[in-house]
């Protein structure tokens, strides 16, 4: 066969091999020991030695063709192998993702957890206690005499035998101030207990309250530290105003609304139209518990504040019932996966 | 407290807005919880005088009236009740009014008469249940006016909700006197004439407590006309304070108190034997309430008594034998200063709380006895006639207490508040709360005035000063934190991980009472001797936890009832042993697993968890450690099944426990499966190794497989120890990766299939040392546990 020919039915021949054996036959067959093309370049000797060298570069030029074009054939078959090879692997990515699913938080640990970390970034250490008390922590240290008219706010579970359980978590501050000397800073989360049950109240629930005691520690400094403390939790810029209260472990003694964070004080459902939510008590920690508790007045002042874990979980989450935070309805509990 | 504005307004002026005043006390302390209209919207209701009265013709109980109304005009109306007379004025709800329940007046024929109106009693204008029958205006009121005018009923009545420390205010005299603090208006307190006494009739008084009883004033009334009526101005006045009209003379008593401030009472004159003592209560006694119950009085307790037996508890309430009847025409009043601790808490031991002793024991005014006493003999007198005994006054100067002056420093302002509020400023907010002001070298000596109780110290002056000057008034101030990084223990996981973790592995969250069941708990953990409340909110709320499973299975059950087919939830919380006299308090952490081991979904095998599912979830809290020694010990435990429970160590110390519940268990709970349960001690595993890097080794690890047959008795952990005491420092990891019964394996044996990998830090192994070691664990186990091998 003429050389031309021979490449011509060649390039065809390897153009055709689907796959990688059929590609290799062709090879044989062209550039084999015995290939056709091999053959050509076997019977250059016949030639006359003057003809030799230009034969020759044609029939090397035409087997550089050869080869390129199987490299070329057998990249293409690879490729269309491993395309077809994926092809048949694809699988239906929106079907559900096989195993375990997590789990959730309760809402008021969630609340809790925001609310230990707004202070910590503020230099706040967490301090917890017992919940059976004594009337000593509970009551006599914070200026709560036997008899004492605030008693009344505290409907107080007993033991019967001088125990009993918290009210509130003041008695971390007495124990925290009996323990430690001053500058502190803390945070007290922790269960505490009303004997009082009803639509907008569980005999246990959860409070944080917060304590400093340092050397000129002023009313002021409470006022911008708990505007701060709700605007971070409500993230947004709310306003607080301090109504004077009564209680008797501060002096002076206030509550605190801040600005509806629904409707940013307009006035709406949750808030009665008032624009303020009641969510804090607060105050400047009164002389006689720094003396109850071992500190100097002359020498120390402090703030104390407090609130209710529930409160503020049910306004961040829009649970319009307290009771659903102590059913643990998995149907509840899910809807606080999210991380 | 209720208090209605046109009262208040008659001590002090007040700002035409209620909504202005109302923010102005709240924001001083005296919160408005609530403002509310004075009555029921009604109109057209106008004063009239009934003219005449005729019997109706086919009806004995009604009459025919014809009522003026001002003009020549007169209305036929017909009319039921008792008290209808010629000369009468009453209200008249013209044709067209609308009274209270959208009842609207129309022309109507009553048994064959038209009637052009209706003639009201309190009750139908939404002005009290009392009297019966229409109600009477006063002979001077003027005809056509309109009721609400004439009675001034377009009135504001504020509920406000006073702090305890605030007794002093729980008055008309004590709003007013804040009322003129905050809008700077001047206290317009009515003049108060002490009558002539006309009789001498008196009873003797003997104060022996005078500690708890200062001033004690007294007066006998004779003579005082039972069937009076309380004017309809004083029952209005009541009625808008929430207190009921009992008849003059109690109403006069609780006029004064609403007033002035001091409780007072009013003892029948004929039930007092000889004379009058006040006195501790000897134990034994007891005395029957005004409110009906029998109370058993104690040593601590101040009664009024008279020469037979006690009559009133002092303070709180009278005695039902003293008390008024209807046929009373001789009293004797009492008004006294009992001292806050001898009344504090005692009422409300029988659980009773009354508008007096709630007064007595924030403090009331001791200066005001006899201005209360003289009170209410004008009102009394003029409502009901009488005759009026001498004013008898026991009073023991040295027991009244007397304000000392207070040191007020302006530096102590400043401190407390965080800013300087201007000398003279301060001058005026305490004088004007009838403070006396001194001037001294360091800033003021500050007398508080006799019916202030909660000023005892500088702190409570500052207090006072603030409130006045304005707590939105003070300003922000950022306080400079130290300089002082935070001390971050890694020896300790916080808790929050632990329950991050469980959250990791698929369990929610929940949070129990810690008070719970006692039944329940009992059954539960027969052997714990739980703590009690003794006054617990419900009997199933009774028993402090010594679990926090008996809160997690009552959640699973709920769940399971609610269609759940899969339940993990945790908690971490307290649980309360006694051991012995002491209680701990121990946090703990606990949780269960039921149902499908994981989400139904379209890629596993559907299988309900088991006791090995948990153990891992677990074992996935205990490492958080780091490299501890764990051991899960084959234990007991009542409420889990005994063959599938352990009791966990860390060390020598217990930790905790997991466990299946008891199929007894399962069953009353109507579970279709059991529960897996586990509970740790939070504090034990939350103490941690900081971890320690050692130096990987370079050279190959090589792994031997042994089948090792043995009784089913011997556990892995004993297959573990003896292993590893016999392996020198080159096993590097052992697991178990079969366990295999049935064939080739005799009956009562298990064959267990374990991995060791070994491997050396210095060198690579030869096929020698590691049969060498192979040999001797062999061996080893073959002596320790009767063991044999399979290939």
């Amino acid at each position: 066969m003429e050389l031309s020919d021979l490449l011509a039915s060649g390039l065809v021949e390897i153009a055709a091999a689907s796959d990688a054996a059929a590609l290799d036959q062709v090879r044989v067959r062209l550039l084999g020991k015995k290939g056709a093309l091999t053959e050509q370049l076997k019977s250059l000797g016949a030639l006359p030695s003057a003809e030799r060298p230009a034969v020759g570069a044609l029939i090397n030029e035409a087997k550089n063709q050869l080869n390129e074009a199987l490299t070329a054939q057998a990249q293409r078959l690879s490729a269309a192998a491993i395309a077809f090879e994926l092809a048949a692997g694809a699988i239906d990515v929106s079907l559900p993702g096989r195993g375990l699913t997590p789990g959730a938080l309760h809402p008021v640990t969630r609340t809790r957890l925001r609310i230990e970390e707004i202070f910590r970034r503020a230099g706040f250490a967490i301090a917890e206690g017992p919940e059976v008390e004594d009337d000593f922590h509970n009551f006599e240290a914070l200026n709560i005499p036997a008899h004492h008219p605030a008693r009344a706010m505290h409907d107080t579970f007993y033991f019967g035998d001088g125990r009993l359980l918290r009210t509130h978590t003041s008695p971390v501050q007495v124990r925290a101030m009996l323990t430690n000397s001053p500058p502190l800073r803390l945070i007290m989360p922790g269960r505490v207990y009303r004997c009082d049950s009803d639509q907008t109240h569980t005999p246990m629930f959860h409070q944080v309250e917060g304590l400093v005691i340092d050397r000129d520690i002023s009313f002021a400094h409470l006022k911008s530290l708990l505007r701060r403390f709700v605007s971070e939790f409500f993230e947004k810029p709310l306003e607080i105003r301090l109504r004077p209260s009564y209680f008797p472990f501060t002096e002076p003694s206030a509550e605190v609304d801040c600005q509806c964070a629904f409707c940013e004080g307009r006035g709406c459902r949750v808030c009665k139209q008032t624009g303020w939510l009641e969510v804090l008590g607060c105050g400047v920690v009164h002389p006689n518990v720094l003396r109850n508790c071992g500190l100097d007045p002359e020498a120390w002042t402090g703030y104390a504040f407090g609130m209710g874990i529930e409160r503020f979980a049910m306004l961040r989450y829009d649970v319009n019932d307290l009771r659903l935070f102590f059913e643990n309805d998995l149907r509840f509990l899910a809807q606080f996966a999210r991380a | 407290m209720k208090i209605a504005l046109s009262w208040l307004r008659e001590w002090v002026d007040l700002p035409t807005d209620s909504a202005v005043l109302a923010q102005a006390l709240t924001m001083a302390g005296f919160e408005v919880e609530a403002q509310q209209a004075a009555t029921v919207p009604f109109v057209g209701v106008v004063v009239a005088e009934v003219v005449s009265v005729e019997a109706h013709p086919e009806a004995d109980k009604l009459r025919v009236c014809q009522v003026s109304i001002g003009g020549a005009e007169r209305f036929t109306v017909v009319c039921g009740a008792r008290n209808v007379r010629v000369g009468l004025k009453t209200p008249l709800a013209t044709l067209g009014a609308l009274l209270p329940g959208d009842v609207r007046i129309s022309r109507a024929k009553l048994r064959g008469i038209e009637s052009e109106g209706m003639l009201c009693s309190a009750r139908e204008l939404g002005l009290g249940d009392v009297p019966e029958g229409l109600l009477e205006l006063p002979a001077e009121s003027e005809l056509g006016t309109d009721l609400r005018v004439a009675l001034a009923l377009d009135d504001t009545v504020f509920d406000i909700n006073f702090t305890p420390n605030r007794g002093d205010a729980l008055s008309v005299l004590g709003l007013a006197r804040e009322v003129a603090v905050i809008t700077g208006q001047a206290l317009k307190m009515p003049e108060i004439d002490a009558l002539p006494v006309t009789i001498t009739d008196h009873v003797g008084v003997r104060v022996s407590c005078p500690s708890a009883c200062a001033t004690f004033a007294g007066r006998v009334i004779r003579g005082v006309n039972p069937k009076a009526q309380t004017p309809l101005w004083m029952r209005e006045r009541l009625r808008r304070a929430g207190l009921r009209s009992l008849g003059p003379l109690v109403d006069v008593t609780n006029y004064v108190m609403l007033e002035l401030g001091q409780p007072m009472h009013a003892y029948d004159l004929r039930q007092i034997t000889d004379h009058i003592e006040v006195r501790m209560a000897t134990p034994g006694e007891s005395l029957r309430l005004l409110e009906g119950s029998e109370i058993a009085l104690s040593d601590d307790m101040v009664v009024i008594a008279d020469a037979s037996a006690p009559l009133g508890l002092a303070g709180v309430m009278g005695g039902a034998k003293s008390g008024i009847a209807v046929d009373t025409t001789d009293v004797f009043l009492e008004s006294a200063w009992f001292a806050p601790h001898a009344i504090a808490g005692r009422g409300r031991r029988f659980g009773i709380l009354t508008d007096a002793s709630s007064r007595f024991e924030r403090g009331v005014d001791p200066t005001g006895a006899v201005r209360a006493m003289e009170r209410a003999t004008q009102l009394l007198v003029a409502m009901a006639g009488g005759q009026v005994g001498p004013l008898q006054v026991e009073h023991s100067a040295a027991h009244q207490p007397t304000p000392l002056a207070i040191e007020l420093r302006p530096s102590y302002i400043r401190r407390l508040i965080g800013i300087d509020i201007e000398s003279a400023r301060v001058g005026r907010i305490l004088t004007a709360l009838g403070m006396r002001v001194d001037a001294t070298a360091t800033g003021w000596a500050v007398t508080p005035p006799a019916w202030r109780f909660d000023i005892a110290q500088e702190a409570d002056l500052v207090e006072e000063v603030a409130r006045i000057f304005g707590y939105n008034e003070i300003p922000e101030i950022d306080a400079n934190l130290p300089q002082r990084p935070g001390h971050v223990p890694e020896g300790v996981i916080e808790g929050s991980r632990f329950s991050q973790r469980l959250v990791d592995l698929g369990f929610y969250e929940a949070i129990n009472f810690t008070f719970v069941d006692p039944l329940w708990q009992r059954q539960l953990f027969p052997d714990a001797r739980p703590l009690s409340v003794v006054n617990p909110i419900s009997a199933e709320l009774a028993d402090m936890r010594v679990s926090l499973w008996p809160g997690l299975l009552k959640n699973l059950a709920e769940n399971v009832r609610r269609q759940q087919s899969r339940v993990k939830l945790f908690e971490v919380g307290s649980r309360f042993i006694q051991q012995d006299t002491e209680l701990k308090e121990i946090n703990t952490i606990s949780g269960l697993t039921w149902g499908a081991v994981w989400p139904e979904q379209w890629a596993v095998t559907p299988r309900t968890v088991d006791f090995y599912d948990l153990k891992a979830e677990v074992e996935a809290l205990l490492c958080a450690a780091g490299e501890t020694s764990d051991r899960f010990v084959a234990e007991t435990l009542s409420c889990l099944h005994p063959g599938r429970s352990a009791r966990i160590y860390r060390e020598k110390q217990a930790i905790g426990w997991i466990g299946e519940l008891h199929p007894e268990w399962v069953r009353l709970l109507d579970l279709n499966a059991a529960p897996v349960l586990f509970e740790l001690d939070a504090q034990a595993i939350s103490q941690a190794l900081v971890p320690h890097a050692e130096e990987l080794s370079r050279f190959p690890s090589v792994r031997r497989d042994l089948a090792v047959v043995v009784d089913e008795g011997c556990t892995f952990n004993e297959l573990r120890e003896s292993v590893t005491v016999t392996a020198s420092s080159l096993l590097r990891d052992l697991t178990a990766f079969d366990v295999y019964r049935g064939k080739g394996v005799e009956i009562g044996r298990k064959s267990v299939a374990l991995a060791l990998i070994f491997q050396d830090k210095n060198r690579t192994l030869a096929e020698g040392d590691v049969e060498a070691v192979m040999r001797t664990i062999r061996a080893r186990l073959q002596n320790d546990l009767r063991a044999t091998f399979r290939d």
